[in-house]
C-alpha cells in the first residue's frame, strides 16, 4: 500500500472536566492523500475538530489527554515529536484555516505583518517574505494588495478575511492544508467563491486539504471523499456521492433527511385585515442608510421570511418593528394603529403582542435564572395576564408544549444543550400569548438535526395557535421548508417580495437569482451540475 | 483621532473650570477665613486689617472674579505661611511627588507586567500560584503599616536605609518600595486576567498553527491585546500617586505635594491648597489625555 501523505490511526483523545471524563474521538482512522479534499463532516460535539487540533498540536493538554493512536505524517508520527520539531512543521507543512476569520485573526497588528510573519519564523528573508505576501495577496483576490498590507483585520468585509488567512496558510506551499469550518461565517454567495477559491489553489498547488464541517453542501461542493462523525466516532466513509446517495449508517440516514429544502412549500391565501401593514420604512445610523423604505404586509397566522446577506438590514428592521430602535420615518400599522407612533404606555401593553426570539440563546437568556424565573418574568411585567397561583402550572405547560420536562424548570440554562436553550428562549416568548413572533437567525447556530426539530416545533405552535412570524434568516432552504412570504434585502432596500413559490421557483430579479444559485445543495450530483456555471462566471471575474 | 483628543481636551478644559468654581466656594463654605486664619484670640482690629489685606470685605462674586483672573495668569496668590508665591510653593512639592510617582509607576508597569504574563501563560502552575499569594498580599496590605514596619526593619534594625526625608538616592528606597506594593498586586492581578483571557482568544490558535513560538505569543501576539483594561488601572493608580501619597509622604517626611496640602488644610493656607488641587488637576488630566493616546496606538480599532 502506498504511503498516504498523513494519516491517522487509532487516534483517542478525552478531556478531563469537573462534569467527568469526555471521550471526545475513540479509535479514529482516517488519511488523505496528496491533491485530495477529505471531508469530516459532523455536528457540535461529534469530535470533528478534535484530529485537527491534534494534528496542529493544539490541544490543551491538561484539561485534554491523547490516550492513544499515532498521526503519521512524512513516515514519522507527530504526536511522538517534540514542541519544537512540532513548531518547524505547523505553518510550513501543514497549514489551518478557521472558521471565523475576524477572531483568528490578530487585531492589533496589520496583515501583512501577519502573513510575513509566517514566512519569518520558518526563516525566510524579510525582503522575499514581504513580496511573496504582496503576491499571495493578488493571489486571493485582495484589491489594492500595497495598501491592503498596511490595514488592520477590521478593515476588510469577512469574505476578505478569509481570504487572508487562505493567503497566510498558503504563504510556505503546506503540503496539507486544514480547513475548520472556513465558510460557516459567511454569506452564501462569499462562501461560494471562498470554496472556488479553495478549489482552485488545490489544484495549482496539488495540496492535500481536510475540511471540517457541519454542511452537507460544503461536502457536495468540493470533497473527493467524506468521512462522517458522530459522538467521537466515525460512522461511514466514502465518497459525497455514495454517502449521500446510499448512507449506510442510521445516523447518516438521520442527517441527510434532516437537511432542510425539500420539503412541502406553503401557498399562503390569507385575505382580509392585516395584522402589520408597514410603509417606507427608513433608518440611518449618522450618514448610513440602514433601511431606505421598506413595505409589506403581514396576515394573522402567516410567515413572512426576511432574507439578505449580512449587512442587508435585516435585523434593523426586526428592532425597528420592536421599537428596540427608533425608525427615522415610515408606518407600521398593527391591527390600523401606527406602532411607531404610539405612546409608551399603549406600546408597552402591545409589547406582550410581540415577541421576539434570538441568534444565540446561550447570551439571551440570563445565566443566573432558572428556566422558571426566565418564563415565568414575563408575567412579573405584565401581571395583569396571570394570577401568581397559576404560573407554576403555566411554566410547566409551555415547558411541555416546546418539548421540554416539567422537571427542567429548576434548572439554569447552562444545563441545558443549545436546541433546548432554544426551545427555552421560545417558551418565554409563548408566556405571553403573542400574536407574533420575530425570529432573529432563531435557528442558525443550531445544529442541522436540532434545527429541523426547532422549525418542526415553530411550525406546530403556528398552526396551534395561530402565531405570525417574521422570520429572519441567511438560510435559504430553511425558509424554503417553513415561510409563507419572502422578502429579499439587499444594502436596505427590498429586492423582491413574493410568496416561497414565486420566490424560489420564478424569482424576477438578478440578485433572488445569485442569492439562490450560490446556496449549497447537499445532494452531490445536483451541487455538481450547479456548480459548472459558476466556476465558469468565476474564472471571468478572476 | 485628533477629533477625538480635541474633544476631550475641550470636555477636560470645562472640568477644571467647574473645579475652580467649586474649590473657591467650598473653601469659603468652612467659614471666614479671617477667622480661620488668624488665632482664636486676635483682636476686631487685627481681623479687619487681615480682611481688608485680602479684599476679603468685597462681594463674594468680586472676590471670584478676581481669583480667576489671577487664575488665568497662573497666580494663585501668596502662600500665607511663606510669604512666596502659593504656585512656586507647590509647584517645587509637586516635582518631588512627580518624580516619587514615576520613579515607582515605572518600576510597577515593568514588573507587574513582566511577572503577570508569565504567571498566566501556565495558570495554576508552581509559579502562578506563588505570584497570585504574594501580589493579593501586596494588593490588600495597608500602607502605613508596611511603611513603619518598613522603617522598624530596615532602618533601625538592620540601618540600612534612612528613616525619612531626602537627600541621597538611599533616601527614596522605602518610600518607593512602599508605595510600589499595593499598586504591583492589583496591576500584576489585572495584567494576569488580561492575559488569561487574550491566551484563550482564537488568534492565539492561529499563531500556534502558524508556528509561533511561546515568547512570542506571550510578548508580541497577546500582550499588545491584553494590555487595554491594564492601562486603564495603570492610569488609575498612577493618578492617586499625582494626587500626593499622602500616607508616606507623611511617614517617611518626603516634601511631596500630598504632605504640603495637608500641612496647608492644618495651617489654612488656601492659597496654597486652591493651587495644589489645580496643579495635580492639570497632571491627572494630562494623564488620562496619555492613557488616551496610549489606547488608540495599542488598537487600531479605536483609531477610526
Amino acid at each position: 500500500m502506498a504511503e498516504h501523505l498523513l494519516e491517522v490511526r487509532n487516534l483517542s483523545v478525552q478531556f478531563h472536566t469537573a462534569g467527568g471524563t469526555v471521550h471526545a474521538v475513540r479509535n479514529i482512522n482516517w488519511h488523505l492523500d496528496r491533491g485530495e479534499t477529505l471531508a469530516i463532516l459532523g455536528e457540535s460535539g461529534s469530535g470533528k475538530s478534535v484530529s485537527a487540533s491534534a494534528i496542529m498540536n493544539l490541544i490543551d493538554m491538561p484539561p485534554g489527554e491523547i490516550t492513544s493512536g499515532e498521526v503519521i505524517f512524512a513516515g514519522k508520527n507527530l504526536l511522538a515529536m517534540s514542541d519544537d520539531e512540532r513548531r518547524a512543521i505547523n505553518g510550513k507543512r501543514i497549514a489551518m484555516i478557521f472558521q471565523d476569520p475576524l477572531s483568528h485573526l490578530n487585531p492589533v497588528f496589520t496583515v501583512g505583518w501577519q502573513i510575513i510573519e509566517v514566512m519569518r519564523i520558518h526563516g525566510i528573508a524579510p525582503d522575499a517574505a514581504r513580496a511573496r505576501a504582496l503576491d499571495l495577496l493578488k493571489r486571493v483576490g485582495i484589491p489594492e494588495p500595497e495598501t491592503a498590507m498596511r490595514k488592520y483585520p477590521h478593515q476588510f468585509s469577512g469574505g476578505q478575511r478569509q481570504r487572508l488567512m487562505i493567503a497566510m496558510a498558503l504563504a510556505l506551499k503546506p503540503d496539507i492544508v486544514i480547513a475548520d469550518e472556513p465558510t460557516t461565517a459567511l454569506d452564501v454567495t462569499v462562501q461560494a467563491e471562498v470554496l472556488a477559491l479553495l478549489g482552485e489553489l488545490q489544484k495549482e498547488t496539488g495540496l492535500g486539504l481536510l475540511l471540517i464541517t457541519h454542511d452537507l453542501g460544503v461536502v457536495a461542493d468540493i470533497a473527493d471523499r467524506v468521512v462522517v462523525m458522530n459522538a467521537g466516532e466515525i460512522v461511514e466513509t466514502g465518497t459525497p456521492d455514495e454517502v449521500y446517495h446510499n448512507p449506510k449508517h442510521p445516523y447518516t440516514r438521520k442527517l441527510i433527511s434532516a437537511a432542510p429544502g425539500r420539503g412541502e412549500m406553503h401557498e399562503p391565501n390569507a385575505t382580509g385585515e392585516p395584522l402589520l401593514k408597514v410603509e417606507n420604512l427608513c433608518k440611518s445610523y449618522g450618514s448610513f442608510k440602514v433601511l431606505k423604505g421598506v413595505s409589506f404586509t403581514l396576515q394573522p397566522g402567516e410567515t413572512m421570511a426576511v432574507v439578505g446577506e449580512s449587512g442587508s438590514g435585516k435585523s434593523t428592521l426586526a428592532r425597528a418593528l420592536l421599537r428596540l430602535d427608533e425608525a427615522d420615518s415610515g408606518h407600521a400599522y398593527w391591527k390600523g394603529r401606527d406602532l411607531l407612533k404610539m405612546p409608551a404606555k399603549e406600546l408597552y401593553r402591545l409589547r406582550r403582542q410581540m415577541q421576539m426570539v434570538f441568534q444565540d440563546p446561550t447570551q439571551s437568556l440570563n445565566p443566573r435564572m432558572t428556566v422558571y424565573q426566565l418564563i415565568s418574568e414575563a408575567w412579573v411585567i405584565h401581571p395583569e395576564i396571570l394570577p401568581k397561583p397559576q404560573w407554576r402550572p403555566r411554566v410547566e405547560e409551555l415547558l411541555t408544549q416546546v418539548g421540554l420536562s416539567p422537571a427542567h424548570a429548576e434548572r439554569y440554562p447552562h444545563q441545558f444543550s443549545g436546541g433546548q436553550r432554544q426551545r427555552i428562549a421560545i417558551a418565554r416568548a409563548l408566556a405571553l400569548r403573542p400574536e407574533l413572533i420575530v425570529c432573529d437567525e432563531a435557528v442558525s447556530a443550531l445544529d442541522v438535526s436540532i434545527q429541523a426539530q426547532v422549525i418542526a416545533l415553530l411550525d406546530k405552535l403556528r398552526r396551534e395557535l395561530g402565531i405570525a412570524f417574521i422570520f429572519i434568516a441567511h438560510d435559504l432552504p430553511v425558509v424554503r421548508d417553513f415561510a409563507d412570504h419572502v422578502m429579499v434585502m439587499q444594502a436596505g432596500e427590498c429586492v423582491e417580495i413574493g410568496t416561497v413559490r414565486q420566490i424560489f421557483e420564478n424569482p424576477q430579479r438578478d440578485y433572488t437569482r445569485r442569492l439562490l444559485d450560490a446556496g449549497l445543495d447537499p445532494d452531490p450530483r445536483v451541487q455538481a451540475a450547479r456548480r459548472m456555471p459558476k466556476v465558469q462566471a468565476g474564472l471571468e471575474v478572476g | 483621532m485628533g477629533k477625538k483628543m480635541m474633544r476631550r481636551i475641550v470636555s477636560s478644559f470645562f472640568s477644571l473650570v467647574a473645579l475652580v468654581v467649586m474649590v473657591f466656594f467650598l473653601s469659603r463654605l468652612t467659614g471666614d477665613p479671617a477667622a480661620l486664619f488668624l488665632p482664636i484670640d486676635a483682636t476686631q482690629e487685627m481681623l479687619d486689617q487681615f480682611r481688608e489685606l485680602h479684599g476679603l470685605n468685597d462681594p463674594l462674586i468680586q472676590q471670584f472674579g478676581r481669583y480667576v483672573w489671577d487664575v488665568l495668569q497662573l497666580d494663585f496668590g501668596d502662600s500665607i505661611r511663606k510669604a512666596r508665591p502659593a504656585i512656586d510653593v507647590v509647584l517645587e512639592s509637586f516635582t518631588w511627588t512627580l518624580q516619587l510617582a514615576l520613579i515607582t509607576i515605572a518600576l510597577v508597569t515593568a514588573l507587574a507586567i513582566t511577572i503577570g504574563s508569565v504567571a498566566a501563560f501556565r495558570p495554576a502552575g508552581l509559579f502562578d500560584r506563588f505570584v497570585s499569594l504574594v501580589s493579593l498580599i501586596g494588593a490588600s496590605a495597608p500602607d502605613f503599616w508596611i511603611a513603619i514596619v518598613g522603617i522598624v526593619v530596615f532602618s533601625i534594625t538592620f540601618g540600612w536605609v534612612p528613616t525619612s526625608g531626602t537627600g541621597t538616592v538611599w533616601h527614596w528606597i522605602l518610600p518607593v518600595a512602599v508605595l510600589f506594593i499595593r499598586p504591583f498586586g492589583l496591576i500584576l492581578q489585572v495584567v494576569r486576567g488580561s492575559m488569561l483571557t487574550a491566551f484563550g482568544s482564537a488568534y492565539v490558535k492561529t499563531a500556534r498553527a502558524k508556528g509561533v513560538g511561546n515568547r512570542s505569543i506571550i510578548f508580541v501576539h497577546t500582550l499588545r491585546n491584553a494590555m487595554l483594561p491594564v492601562i486603564t488601572v495603570i492610569g488609575d493608580q498612577a493618578a492617586a500617586m499625582l494626587n500626593g501619597a499622602v500616607v508616606v509622604e507623611t511617614i517617611f517626611g518626603f516634601p511631596g505635594v500630598g504632605k504640603l496640602m495637608i500641612d496647608s488644610i492644618l495651617q489654612r493656607d488656601f492659597n496654597v491648597i486652591l493651587a495644589a488641587i489645580m496643579v495635580t488637576a492639570l497632571a491627572i488630566f494630562v494623564m488620562n489625555l496619555l492613557i488616551d493616546i496610549a489606547y488608540t496606538l495599542l488598537d487600531p480599532r479605536l483609531r477610526t
